[in-house]
This record gives structure tokens, C-alpha cells and sequence, in this order.
């Protein structure tokens, strides 16, 4: 069983840059361009880690540091995280909280290494992102609260392997309530389209890649990895919710696993496709909407 | 011979601090003398503190005493000695770390009085925890709200100090008048002033144990700082020397909590309502705490606005234990009060080393004002990366301690939607969305507080020439700061020293509590694993880089300014502009005062733009009472004409008064 989380761990390390691949490629298709390749991430963090790096000269060992543990914080959260029935290589009652200020370490980091450079852009972007998180924070709480309940178990590898088929039958308007409140949170927590662009680099609209302007070289290849392994945890949030199959083979799991996650990035690639950025100040508006739906679902879980 | 220790080490700290008030003419023997005694007192009480926590007793003390209904009275149990371990070691640091911060005032102000206050502060807060007599317990209360009255207005020249310590003093006293009230009806019951007989569990019928509840609530929560009772807090911390607000903040608001848990012992089980209600108080503390933090531009007032914040935490752990005590659900109990007990230790050492680092900031660059600062980390390397440590460790971020204990209350709200009934969910589910909000604005507040004050570059000539502090100052702070992270790594132990503290607080017996606190030791034994994770990933992360830049070309720029040819440090980012949106969004409660001078024409002269955030509290509420209450007294001004022949015609008539009432 060990052997399966430390596998499903590789599986995420290796195979997350190809997260962003697939959406920049279904909003290729849709727009009628061909795209970059599917596997483009890699050859650009290959390309970085190859570089040398530049520091701006108001930066400290702040500037030098966040990336690096941030990745590390990431990572760590990754071993939280269960595949199917299989479960997470760290799994206790509670780990849902280790997961979610796991995160908020990440983005601390990448907040106060944007701070370093003394930039006002980049003080901008620290800005909103400090906002949208804070108020999306109780809202991913409140959604793994609302299947905490559901399960009756405060583990992550406890909640996941008890969703079923069955459990759609019985409580599907919950469920999906759920599933549409933490996709808000991953649409914003993962810096997409409608609340971020990841498009744009230097326009007073971005949020995530504007706090990270400054980074170069392999330190930028870590930012870029890092963002892919955290659209990863959250995309196997979604997936192990949304696509419960449980067929008791570890193999066949991954497999529609694996499938779940194409089929998420192939959904926030529509996402973003046919959806315009919100205006700033609508942003806080859908996410305290998507808290409301936890809400609901909370309470049709309780009844 | 355990609490006869740590009196003699409170009778040492007083005594220190009378000599140096006799001192005050020779400020270094003063200095010598006040610090000397505390650092000795500490260490000597905090040997017995920590054996009584470990399993030994603390006798009975005592004392002959003449005054009615009072008995110098004292005792150390596990409670007691849980506070007097984070009593006596900020104490001792804010001690070493007075001796250099008080220098700069020796050239126009005597140091005996801020010492002499200083002793007596930490020797009144010894016998605060120690007391077991009512009338003890409020000599002491008293003599440690005047102590520290003092302490705040020792730069009484300043107008806003005078205008802080008036405030801290009426609000003092008007939590003091409850507590009278409180060990006056719990007296009532048993005809001695002694805590011994306060139990209620002796008479069966707990006739008045909700109005107690809720005047201990009232009355300690005035110390402690709970939402609405804390307008006195955001105004005296700042005012007060830097190691004061320390140890104000980092443990004398804490004595509001150790009453409110030794009133507890008195009560018996709790109904749910006071459960509910302490998480109530706890979630509007922490959340608008945190916001009118967000809001601040003076960075001891933004600290000071956070120990709100973290005393709303506190609250929300004793809440749930409570509301555990009346489900009888034993996790959600030791949860509840465990993470209640732990952030109360923790608080002590963040809190502690914040205040501290926001004293060396103000020692080194003059100012405390957040937006004038910038780039200090460069100049002041040891202050810097301290507060960084509290800064992480305050906004709850694994592995440091604030992550412990507060992943202890969520274990308990967690733990408590899992398995309680239907009709308590409202209030457990608003404690983890609620944990999980302060928490994320905490995080955007000390993200604020340290990006702008030590990174970026310098905004004002003083933030440009300011210099780190000497090791005096230093050294707490580093200690402050490893005690964060070896709490952060060293949770299931602490979690183990706890145990008898529950034990005592909820009158569980102690197996059962130890047997409770297997499970969130196994968690915390997991953080623990995930910590240990993180660092060596960090680790392996920089030799990896250091690896791949060997051999490239690593060189150095200015910051990306966008092609822009003249940027200046004046264009950087402030706090204020950092925390508007929030602010914006939650301007229904914040209710900013903002005066804009807009640019007018094609060569616009002047623009200005200025907000200030006042405590809600204070404006809306306090103020209007008080003015009324001002115009009733006033209109029995009448009564007074200064003539003694009228005052003696005042005595004579209430004399025959009294007469004719013993008459019948």
C-alpha cells in the first residue's frame, strides 16, 4: 500500500506540468490555432533550470528562499493527497487543515518574495492575491467540512475512498454543490480565467504571474513547477469527488484517474476559452457566492 | 516548598523593584538592579512552576494577614504553574531586552519608575495566578492594572498617551467592578473568601451559574480583550515602552483567561449556551480584530489589534471545550482546551517576540509608522528575520507553533461537526470557516506588516539610516524565536504537558484526559513528519539551485520597472495601499475615515489623500455612553460648593440618616 502512495506521488511530480499542456491546448483548438505541444512546460523548465538567474538588487535572501520552499510546501502537500482508494503516503484525522495552510504557506512565500523586489506591480499583485485567497480559504474549508460530515471521517484518505457511485445517488445535489464551489476556489487559488489571466504579463489586471515578474532562471522553473503541482492538488480534489470509480484496482483507479484529470484541465481550458477575466471587484462577489453554495450543500448534508 | 519558592521569586522581583525606585538617581544601577532581580526571581520560579506541571504539588502558603475577610492564601496547581511558565520566561526576556531599550530615555527621564513599575507588574502577575483568596486575588488585580497603567502613560508628555492610559484605567476598573460582583456572590455561597470553597459542586444547585458565567466573562474578558470589551487594548499596547507591550500583551491579558478558566472550576458543567457563546465572542474578536489589524498604519497598534485577534482564538478553544463539557464528548474537551491552553503559550512567544522586534524598529529607525519604513531587512538582519519567524508563526503557517494550536481548535470544531447533534452545527461550522478566515486574513495582515516594513526599499530618510539594536535586544529575540519553532516541532510533547491542565480545568480525571490526548498526539506526531519533510525538501531545493547556478552567470539589476526611467522608493507599494482592497470590501465594519484632496486642473497644485481607521467600538458606542453619562453627573454639580461648613452639614445629615434607619 506504501509502495502505491509513493507511486501515485511520482505520478503527480512527473506528470502535473502537463496540467497547464492540455488547457493551453483545448484553448488552442477552440480559438482554431494549433497551440504549443502538450508537453511545452517541460521544455521551458528545462530550458530555465539550464539558465542563469538575474536578482534585482533591492532583493534579500527573502527573494532567494520563497520559491525554493515554497515548492518544497507544495510538494508536501501532495503527500497528503489520496488517488482513488489509494491512500495518501501522510494520512491522519485533520490532514485537510495541514493541506490548506500547507497552501497558504506557498502563496505567504510567494507573497513576501514579491514584496522583495520593492516593485509596485508586484506589491499589487501581492495585494489581491492576499485578498482572493483570504476569502477563499473558508470556502475551501467549508466544502471539506460539508464532506467531512458527508463521510463522517476527518481524514482526506478517509473522505475520498467513502465517496461512491452510491454517494451521488443518495446526496448528488450536495455533492454538486460541493464540486462547484471548489472548482471557484480552484479557478481562483490556481490564478485562471475568470479571476486571473495567465495569458498576460504585464497589464495592471494579473494577480499570480505579475508577483512572480522578477524570478528568472531556475528559480522561475521552480515558480512554474510549483504552480503546476498545485493545480494538480486541486485538480485531484475535484476529480476524486467528481469521477468517484471505485474499482478496488489500484490500477484501474489511477487509470480513470489519470482520465479525470485530462478531463478537468480540458474543462477549465473551455472555461477559459469561453469566458471573459471578471472585473477585480467581482472577484470577492464569486467567491463569497461559492461560499453560500458550501453553505447549502453543508446544509443538505447535515439534514 | 514549590510555591514558597516562586513567592520568595516574586518577593525578590518586588523587592528589586523598590530598590531601583530608590535608585532612580544612578539610572545604571537602577537598570542593573530592577533587571537583575527579575531575570534572578524568573529563573528561580520557574524551576518549581515547571516541576508542579510535571507531576509535583504546590503546597499551601499561608500567610498572617489583616485585613477582613482576607487571608494571604496561596497555591500552585497545574493550572497556575501553565501560566506562570509563560509569565515567568517573557518576563525574564522582556527584562534583558528593557536594559538597552530604556537607555535612549535616560537622558530626560528617570528609569527608577518605569522599573520600579515594571517589577511590581510581573511580581503582581505571579500573585495573580497564585492566589487562592478572593480579597488576594483583586489586591493583586489591582495592584497590576496600576502598575501597568503607569508603564502605559510613562510617555504621558505625548497627548495620545494620556488619552490611552485614561481609557486602560476606566476600562480596567469597570472589568474590576464585575469581578467584585463575581467573588462577592460566589463568597456568598460558602461565607469565606477562600477559593477552596468556591466549588460549586459542593451546593448542589448552581443557583446563580450563569449570571457568574457571564460576569466573569465580562469582567475577565475586559482584561483579556474580548470583542466588545477591547477598545482599551489597540490604545494602551502601543503607548506603553516596547518590552511592557510584551509582556501586556504576550501574558497579562492572559491573566483575563486564567480567571475566566479558574472561574470555570467553580461552576460545575456548563449548560451549551455558554459554549456557544464563548465561540460567538471568540469568532467576532478574531475576525474583527484582524480586520481593524489590517486597517492599522502604526505597526505596535497593528500588533496590538492581533492580540485581539489571538485572545478570539483562545476563546473559540475554551468554547468548544465548553460546548464539549455539556455534549460530554471527551475529544472535542481535551481539543478545545488544549489548543485554548497551547495558543495561549504560543501567543506568549510570538506575540512576545513581535512586540519586541516592533521595539527594535522604533529604536532603530525612530518611527512606527508602517508606510515610512521599508528595506530594514538589509540593516537590521537579527530583528528581521526574527519577526519573519513570529510573523509566519502568528498567521497559524506550519511548522511553527501558531499551526499547533490552532489546528487543535480546528480538531475540536472538526471533531465536533462530525459527531454532535444537528442543532449545535451553526456554531461549530462557523468556528472552522471562522478559523480558516482570520486565519487567511492574518496571513494577508503579517504579509503587510513585514513585506513593507523590512523588504522593498527604504520609503523615508529614518528607514534609510537605521541601525540594528545591540545584543541585549537581540538575544530575547532569538530566543523568542527559536521557542516558535521548537513548540512548532515539539507538539505532542507540549500537547503531554497539557494534560493535567485539562485534567484540573474540566475536572476530568486525568487517565481520561491522557488517554483523549492519544489521538491529536499521533496527528501532531504526523505535522511533525510533514515539518521535518518540508525542511529537508527546502534543504535539498537550495543545494539543488546552488548546484544548477554553478558555473552561470548569476548577476544583478534593479527591480523591473516596466521601461519606466525614474522610479523611486516613494512609488513602491504601501501598506495602506496593500490592504485597501480588504479594507474596501469589508468597509461596512472597518468604516474608514478617508479625506481626499483630488487633483484639480491641467497643473494640479496639491493632492492628498489620508484615511484613518477608528475601532468602531470606541466611536460608535463608547463614546455616546460615557458623553451621556458625563452630562447626567454634571448635572449634579450643584451638590459640591467647596464650603466646608456645607460638607460637615452633608456629614450630619447622612449621620441622622443612619440614625433614623437603625432606629426601628
Amino acid at each position: 500500500m506504501r509502495i502505491a502512495s509513493l507511486c501515485q506521488l511520482l505520478l503527480a511530480l512527473v506528470l502535473a506540468p502537463l496540467l497547464p499542456g492540455v488547457i493551453n491546448k483545448v484553448k488552442a483548438f477552440v480559438a482554431g490555432r494549433t497551440g504549443p505541444p502538450i508537453v511545452q512546460l517541460y521544455h521551458d523548465m528545462f530550458k530555465l533550470l539550464g539558465k542563469g538567474a538575474v536578482y534585482s538588487e533591492t532583493t534579500t535572501s527573502v527573494f532567494r528562499f520563497a520559491p525554493l520552499a515554497g515548492l518544497a510546501a507544495v510538494i508536501v502537500a501532495l503527500t497528503l493527497l489520496p488517488i482513488g482508494s489509494v491512500r495518501a503516503l501522510l494520512a491522519f484525522p485533520g490532514d485537510l487543515v495541514l493541506l490548506a495552510y500547507l497552501l497558504g504557506l506557498m502563496r505567504f512565500l510567494t507573497v513576501i518574495g514579491a514584496l522583495d523586489t520593492g516593485s509596485s506591480f508586484e506589491g499589487m499583485g501581492a495585494s489581491r492575491e492576499v485578498q482572493f485567497s483570504a476569502l477563499a480559504e473558508p470556502v475551501l474549508m467549508l466544502t471539506m467540512v460539508a464532506l467531512a460530515r458527508q463521510a463522517d471521517n476527518l481524514s482526506l484518505s478517509g473522505i475520498y475512498p467513502a465517496i461512491t457511485g452510491n454517494t451521488w445517488v443518495q446526496a448528488g445535489p450536495a455533492l454538486a454543490m460541493i464540486s462547484a464551489a471548489l472548482l471557484a476556489v480552484s479557478l481562483a487559488e490556481n490564478a485562471r480565467i475568470p479571476v486571473d489571466d495567465p495569458n498576460t504579463h504585464l497589464e495592471l489586471t494579473m494577480i499570480h504571474e505579475v508577483m512572480v515578474l522578477d524570478f528568472s532562471g531556475p528559480d522561475l522553473a521552480f515558480i512554474h513547477y510549483a504552480a503546476a503541482l498545485k493545480l494538480w492538488v486541486f485538480g485531484s480534489l475535484l476529480v476524486g469527488l467528481c469521477l468517484p470509480l471505485r474499482t478496488g484496482q489500484a490500477l484501474a483507479d489511477v487509470g480513470a484517474f489519470l482520465a479525470g484529470m485530462f478531463l478537468f484541465a480540458t474543462v477549465i481550458g473551455i472555461i477559459e476559452s469561453t469566458m471573459a477575466r471578471l472585473r477585480l471587484l467581482r472577484v470577492p462577489q464569486m467567491l463569497v457566492g461559492a461560499g453560500a453554495i458550501a453553505i447549502v450543500a453543508l446544509v443538505l448534508v447535515l439534514r | 516548598m514549590n510555591t514558597l519558592l516562586v513567592v520568595v521569586g516574586a518577593g525578590l522581583i518586588a523587592s528589586g523593584g523598590l530598590l531601583a525606585l530608590l535608585a532612580s538617581r544612578w539610572p545604571r544601577w537602577a537598570t542593573g538592579i530592577a533587571s537583575g532581580t527579575t531575570v534572578l526571581g524568573c529563573g528561580l520560579g520557574l524551576v518549581p512552576a515547571l516541576r508542579v506541571l510535571l507531576g509535583a504539588t504546590g503546597e499551601e502558603v499561608r500567610l498572617r494577614w489583616s485585613v477582613p475577610n482576607g487571608d494571604f492564601l496561596v497555591a500552585m496547581d497545574a493550572l497556575s504553574a501553565f501560566f506562570l511558565v509563560a509569565i515567568f520566561s517573557l518576563c525574564a526576556l522582556a527584562a534583558i531586552y528593557g536594559v538597552e531599550y530604556l537607555q535612549t530615555y535616560r537622558k530626560h527621564k528617570s528609569l527608577g519608575p518605569p522599573w520600579f513599575f515594571f517589577n511590581m507588574l510581573v511580581a503582581s502577575m505571579v500573585l495573580v495566578v497564585i492566589a487562592r483568596n478572593a480579597v488576594l486575588f483583586l489586591v493583586a488585580w489591582e495592584i497590576m492594572s496600576l502598575a501597568s497603567f503607569f508603564l502605559v502613560t510613562f510617555e504621558h508628555e505625548d497627548e495620545g498617551v494620556g488619552r490611552a492610559g485614561w481609557t486602560y484605567l476606566v476600562a480596567t476598573h469597570l472589568g474590576t467592578a464585575f469581578l467584585l460582583a463575581l467573588f462577592v456572590l460566589l463568597g456568598e455561597g460558602s461565607g469565606s473568601m477562600d477559593f477552596v470553597g468556591f466549588g460549586l459542586a459542593e451546593h448542589p444547585v448552581p443557583r446563580h451559574a450563569s449570571l457568574l458565567f457571564v460576569l466573569a466573562v465580562v469582567g475577565f474578558g475586559t482584561k483579556a480583550g474580548f470583542v466588545p470589551f477591547h477598545v482599551w487594548l489597540p490604545e494602551a499596547h502601543p503607548a506603553a515602552p516596547s518590552h511592557v507591550s510584551a509582556v501586556m500583551s504576550g501574558v497579562m491579558i492572559k491573566t483575563g483567561i486564567y480567571g475566566l478558566l479558574r472561574t470555570l472550576t467553580f461552576l460545575g458543567t456548563p449548560p451549551a449556551w455558554w459554549g456557544w457563546l464563548l465561540i460567538a465572542i471568540g469568532l467576532v474578536s478574531g475576525i474583527l480584530g484582524v480586520l481593524f489589524a489590517l486597517a492599522q498604519h502604526d505597526l505596535k497598534r497593528l500588533l496590538a489589534y492581533h492580540s485581539v485577534e489571538n485572545i478570539g482564538i483562545i476563546a473559540l478553544g475554551v468554547g468548544v471545550g465548553l460546548l464539549g463539557l455539556s455534549l460530554q464528548s471527551a475529544p472535542m474537551i481535551v481539543l478545545g482546551f488544549g489548543g485554548g491552553l497551547l495558543h495561549v503559550l504560543n501567543h506568549a512567544c510570538f506575540k512576545g517576540l513581535l512586540f519586541l522586534g516592533a521595539g527594535a524598529v522604533l529604536h532603530g529607525a525612530g518611527t512606527r509608522e508602517i508606510d515610512h519604513l521599508g528595506g530594514l531587512l538589509r540593516r537590521m538582519p537579527w530583528t528581521g528575520w526574527t519577526f519573519l519567524v513570529g510573523a509566519a508563526a502568528i498567521s497559524g503557517l506550519p511548522p511553527l507553533n501558531g499551526f499547533v494550536s490552532e489546528l487543535l481548535v480546528y480538531l475540536g470544531g472538526l471533531e465536533g461537526v462530525r459527531s454532535a447533534s444537528t442543532s449545535h452545527m451553526p456554531i461549530l461550522v462557523s468556528v472552522v470557516a471562522g478559523l480558516a478566515l482570520i486565519g487567511g486574513l492574518a496571513m494577508a495582515c503579517f504579509a503587510k506588516a513585514f513585506g513593507i516594513v523590512f523588504l522593498g526599499e527604504p520609503r523615508s530618510s529614518k528607514a534609510a539610516n537605521s541601525h540594528e539594536c545591540g545584543w541585549c535586544m537581540r538575544l530575547p529575540m532569538v530566543i523568542l524565536a527559536m521557542a516558535c519553532a521548537a513548540i512548532g516541532v515539539l507538539g505532542p510533547l507540549m500537547v503531554r504537558l497539557l494534560v493535567p491542565v485539562i485534567a484540573l480545568v474540566t475536572g476530568m480525571p486525568d487517565e481520561g484526559v491522557r488517554a483523549t490526548t492519544a489521538s491529536p498526539c499521533t496527528i501532531l506526531g504526523a505535522v511533525v513528519g510533514a515539518s521535518v519533510a518540508l525542511l529537508l525538501l527546502t534543504v535539498g531545493l537550495v543545494i539543488l539551485r546552488k548546484w544548477l547556478l554553478s558555473g552561470q552567470t548569476v548577476s544583478r539589476t534593479v527591480t523591473w520597472d516596466c521601461g519606466y526611467a525614474q522610479p523611486t522608493p516613494r512609488m513602491q507599494y504601501t501598506a495602506s495601499s496593500f490592504a485597501q482592497p480588504l479594507t474596501r470590501f469589508f468597509q461596512a465594519f472597518l468604516r474608514p475615515r478617508i479625506s481626499l484632496v483630488r487633483p484639480v486642473d491641467t497643473f494640479p497644485a496639491s493632492a492628498s489623500l489620508a484615511t484613518h481607521t477608528d475601532d468602531v467600538f470606541r466611536e460608535k458606542v463608547y463614546s455616546p455612553v460615557f458623553r451621556g453619562v458625563a452630562r447626567v453627573v454634571s448635572g449634579l454639580r450643584w451638590f459640591q460648593h467647596g464650603r466646608v461648613q456645607i460638607y460637615v452639614l452633608y456629614i450630619a445629615l447622612t449621620l441622622l440618616a443612619l440614625l433614623l434607619w437603625k432606629l426601628d
